[in-house]
C-alpha cells in the first residue's frame, strides 16, 4: 500500500516537472515581456518584474502593424485547417476504407513527401505560384499551407479512420441505413476528435510558419506574424527584447485559447464502450 | 446546408483576401526593400522615402520592411520569380553570391561621381565582386572594447585611445591584471568565431585567404594569423582572463555580466552601444575603447550594409538616383544615428554629430580609416568553409579542446578540400 502511494507521488512529481518544463518558456515570456530594459540587462534576473511596464506592448504596437499580421495569421491559419481538413477526411477514408495497392502507394508517397525541406521547393513553388498570379496573395499563402500541412493531415486522419470499427457501419446498414446516412450518422460524429485534432495541427502549422510568408507575401499590410515578428531583430541575432517578448506573447493568445476551448473535443472518448468484442 | 455555408465562408475568405493588383497611373514606383529595424532607424528610412516622394511625384519610392532572418533565400528566391525589389538593402557579406550569379546591377556607370568620391577606395572594395560594383558600402561597425570605466581607473592601468592603442600582448596582460576572485578582464562573444577572429587578425597582418595570379585562392595559416586566436586562447585556457562560459553566447548575452560587474570588458559591435545605453543600471560607467593593433595598426575587417539595384529592374538609373539621395552626406548622418554605425562617406564622417564625446561616437568615427574589407567574403565557398570547417575547429581551440596545430591543420588542409570544389 505504502509503495503504491509512493509511487504515485512520484508519478504526481513527474507530471508537474513535465508541466513546469513545459511551461517554463512561456512564463519567461510573460516575464521578459513586462520588463523595463534594464531589468532585462541584470545579472540576477527575477521572475516577477520590480518595475513592470506596459511600455513593450506600446512599442511593439508603435513600430508593427501587430493588429493586421494578427489578423492575417488568423485568416490564413484557419483556412488552412479548414481547407487542409475538407481534402484530407474523404482521402483518408478511402485510404483506411479500401486496402487496395493505390492506397498503399498513396501513404508511402505520404511519408515520402515528408522528406523535403522548405529551401529544396521554395523556388519552383514561388514560380508556380507567380503563374498563377498568388505571389503576395493570403489565398496563395493558404493554399501552400494546405499543400504543406496535407500529407500529414492525411496520414493523421488515416489513423482515425482506422480505430472507427467498420462494425459499426455495418451495424448501421443491417438497421437500413444508406451509405450517405451512415457516414453522416455513425461514421462522422467517431471521427470528430481526430478531425479536430488534424485541424489543430494544420493550424498550428500555418500559425507558426515563417519562411513561406516572409518570402510569398511583399506588402507589409499582408504579413503575417511570424514575419512581423522578425522585424524586431537585427543583424547577426541582436534584438530589440522588451518589445520582441511582448509581441510573442500576444502571439502566443490565439493559438492558447483555441486549444483551450477545443481540448475537450480532442481527448473525449467517443468510443468507449461503442463495441463489444 | 451546412456545407453550402461553409463553402460561401471559404470562398468569401480567399476571394476576400486576394492581391488588389498594380495600379497604371503612369508614375514609376520602385520597391526599397530596408532592413532596418531599430526603431530610430526605421524612422529615418522613411522620412527619407517620404522626402523623396515628395519631390519626385514621377518616381514614387514604396518602403518595404525586410528582415535580417532570412534574407538570403528570400532575396534569392525573389530573383529567380522575377519579382525583386528595385533597390536592396542587405549586408556586403551576403553579396558574393547574387554578384556572380547575375542578380544585381554593376553601379560602375549608374552612380554618381560625388557617391563614388565619397566613398573610399577601401569601403568600395567590399562591394566590388570581379570587374564590377554590386552595392554601394553605406554603414559600418567596428568591433571595440566596450569597457567598466570605474573598474579600469580603480585598477590604474593605461586606457588606451585611438592614437595610443593596446597592443595584443599588453591587451592581454591588462586583462590578466583585472581578472580574479571569480571575475574576469575580458568577456569574448564568440558564438559565431569566424568572422570575429578573422576581422581582428587584419590588425596583425592576418590574411589566411591568398588569391593567386590565376586567380584561385588558398588558404595559409601563418603566424600573422595566430596572433588573434592565440591570445583568446590563452586568456581563455592559460591565464583565465577570459571566462570559458561567453565562448558560445552572442553578445547581448554577455551584457548581463558585464553591468553586474563579472568582466572588465567585452569585444563587440559598434552598435552595441544603443543596448548598453538602454539596460546598463543607473550611474554605471562606461567606454569604448579601440580593438588592440598589431603588426598593421588597428586595421580590421567589416562586412558594410549595401544598397543594390535588381539587375532585373527596368528602372536601374531612377533607383541609382534615389540611392544617391539616400546617401548625401547629410542624410548618411540620420542613418548612421539611426542604426547607432559609423557612415562610410567622408564627409558624413565630418560630421560634429558623428564626432561627440557622447557615448563615445569620436573614438568610434577615428577608427573609420583602418577599416577594410572583411577577409574572403569575395572568396566562393567561403559560406561553407565558415559552417563546416572553421567555425567547429575554433571552438574546438578556444575553448582548449585542440591545440594550435590542430587548429591550422583542419582550417588549411581541410578548409582548401571545401575551397577546391568551388574553383574547378
Amino acid at each position: 500500500m505504502r509503495t503504491r502511494r509512493a509511487a504515485r507521488a512520484g508519478q504526481y512529481l513527474a507530471l508537474l516537472a513535465y508541466l513546469v518544463f513545459l511551461a517554463f518558456p512561456f512564463l519567461w515570456l510573460l516575464s521578459t515581456a513586462f520588463k523595463p530594459p534594464r531589468e532585462l540587462g541584470s545579472l540576477h534576473p527575477t521572475w516577477i518584474p520590480k518595475d513592470p511596464t506596459l511600455a513593450n506592448f506600446r512599442q511593439a504596437f508603435d513600430e508593427q502593424p501587430l493588429l493586421d499580421a494578427l489578423f492575417n495569421s488568423l485568416v490564413a491559419a484557419v483556412g488552412a485547417a479548414v481547407v487542409a481538413v475538407l481534402i484530407a477526411t474523404p482521402l483518408a477514408y478511402v485510404i483506411a476504407r479500401r486496402r487496395s495497392l493505390l492506397s498503399r502507394a498513396a501513404t508511402g508517397w505520404v511519408v515520402v513527401s515528408q522528406a523535403f525541406p522548405f529551401v529544396l521547393v521554395i523556388i519552383p513553388l514561388f514560380l508556380v505560384l507567380k503563374n498563377l498570379r498568388l505571389i503576395d496573395s493570403v489565398p496563395g499563402l493558404i493554399m501552400v499551407y494546405v499543400v504543406w500541412a496535407l500529407p500529414f493531415a492525411l496520414w493523421m486522419l488515416v489513423g482515425y479512420v482506422r480505430a472507427v470499427p467498420p462494425e459499426l457501419e455495418e451495424a448501421a446498414a443491417v438497421d437500413g441505413a444508406g451509405r450517405a446516412r451512415t457516414l453522416v450518422s455513425v461514421t462522422a460524429p467517431m471521427l470528430a476528435p481526430g478531425i479536430v485534432a488534424t485541424a489543430l495541427f494544420a493550424f498550428v502549422t500555418a500559425w507558426n510558419e515563417f519562411f513561406f510568408a516572409l518570402v510569398l507575401l511583399k506588402s507589409p499590410e499582408k504579413q503575417t506574424l511570424p514575419v512581423v515578428l522578425t522585424h524586431f531583430i537585427g543583424a547577426e541575432g541582436v534584438a530589440d527584447l522588451g518589445p520582441l517578448a511582448a509581441a510573442a506573447f500576444l502571439a502566443t493568445l490565439p493559438s492558447l485559447v483555441i486549444f483551450a476551448v477545443i481540448q475537450k473535443r480532442i481527448t473525449g472518448g467517443m468510443l468507449a464502450g461503442a463495441v463489444k468484442s | 446546408m451546412r456545407a453550402r455555408v461553409l463553402v460561401v465562408v471559404l470562398l468569401l475568405l480567399l476571394t476576400g483576401c486576394s492581391s488588389g493588383g498594380g495600379r497604371d497611373d503612369g508614375r514609376i514606383t520602385l520597391r526599397f526593400q530596408s532592413l532596418a529595424w531599430q526603431q530610430e532607424s526605421v524612422e529615418a528610412n522613411k522620412e527619407l522615402v517620404k522626402e523623396w516622394n515628395a519631390v519626385h511625384p514621377d518616381i514614387q519610392v514604396e518602403y518595404v520592411q525586410g528582415s535580417w532572418d532570412g534574407v538570403h533565400d528570400q532575396l534569392l528566391t525573389s530573383f529567380e520569380g522575377g519579382e525583386a525589389p528595385d533597390i536592396i538593402h542587405d549586408a556586403s557579406d551576403d553579396l558574393a553570391d547574387f554578384a556572380y550569379g547575375g542578380y544585381l546591377a554593376d553601379l560602375t556607370d549608374l552612380l554618381s561621381e560625388r557617391l563614388k568620391a565619397d566613398i573610399p577606395r577601401r569601403s568600395w572594395e567590399t562591394t566590388t565582386f570581379g570587374d564590377g560594383v554590386y552595392g554601394v558600402p553605406f554603414l559600418q561597425e567596428p568591433r571595440v572594447l566596450v569597457a567598466n570605466a570605474t573598474w579600469l581607473k580603480e585598477a590604474g592601468v593605461r586606457v588606451p585611445t585611438p592614437e595610443k592603442p593596446w597592443t595584443w600582448a599588453e591587451f592581454r596582460a591588462v586583462t590578466e591584471e583585472l581578472s580574479g576572485d571569480g571575475k574576469y578582464g575580458v568577456a569574448w562573444p564568440l558564438k559565431e568565431p569566424v568572422s570575429a577572429t578573422l576581422n581582428l587578425s587584419l590588425s596583425s597582418g592576418g590574411r589566411m585567404f591568398h588569391r593567386g595570379p590565376d586567380g584561385k585562392v588558398e588558404i595559409r595559416f601563418d603566424d600573422t594569423d595566430a596572433v588573434v586566436p592565440r591570445t583568446v586562447h590563452e586568456q581563455v585556457n592559460t591565464d583565465r582572463s577570459a571566462a570559458g562560459s561567453t565562448l558560445g553566447m552572442g553578445g547581448s548575452d554577455t551584457l548581463p555580466g558585464f553591468f553586474g560587474g563579472r568582466y572588465a570588458m567585452v569585444p563587440l559591435g559598434f552598435s552595441y552601444r544603443q543596448q548598453i545605453v538602454q539596460q546598463a543600471p543607473k550611474g554605471f560607467d562606461w567606454q569604448v575603447l579601440p580593438a588592440p593593433a598589431g603588426a598593421d595598426g588597428l586595421a580590421q575587417g567589416v562586412s558594410p550594409q549595401t544598397l543594390s539595384i535588381a539587375e532585373d529592374s527596368p528602372h536601374q538609373m531612377q533607383a541609382a538616383a534615389f540611392i544617391d539621395f539616400m546617401l548625401r552626406p547629410e542624410n548618411m548622418v540620420r542613418l548612421a544615428l539611426g542604426d547607432w554605425m559609423l557612415p562610410t562617406g567622408t564627409e558624413a564622417l565630418r560630421d560634429p554629430a558623428l564626432r561627440t564625446q557622447k557615448h563615445d561616437w569620436a573614438t568610434g568615427t577615428a577608427l573609420a580609416a583602418h577599416l577594410r574589407s572583411a577577409p574572403a567574403q569575395s572568396v566562393r565557398g567561403y559560406p561553407e568553409w565558415k559552417d563546416k570547417i572553421a567555425t567547429p575547429a575554433l571552438q574546438e581551440y578556444y575553448s582548449g579542446a585542440i591545440g594550435l596545430d590542430e587548429l591550422r591543420e583542419r582550417l588549411v588542409e581541410d578548409g582548401n578540400l571545401v575551397l577546391a570544389r568551388y574553383q574547378r
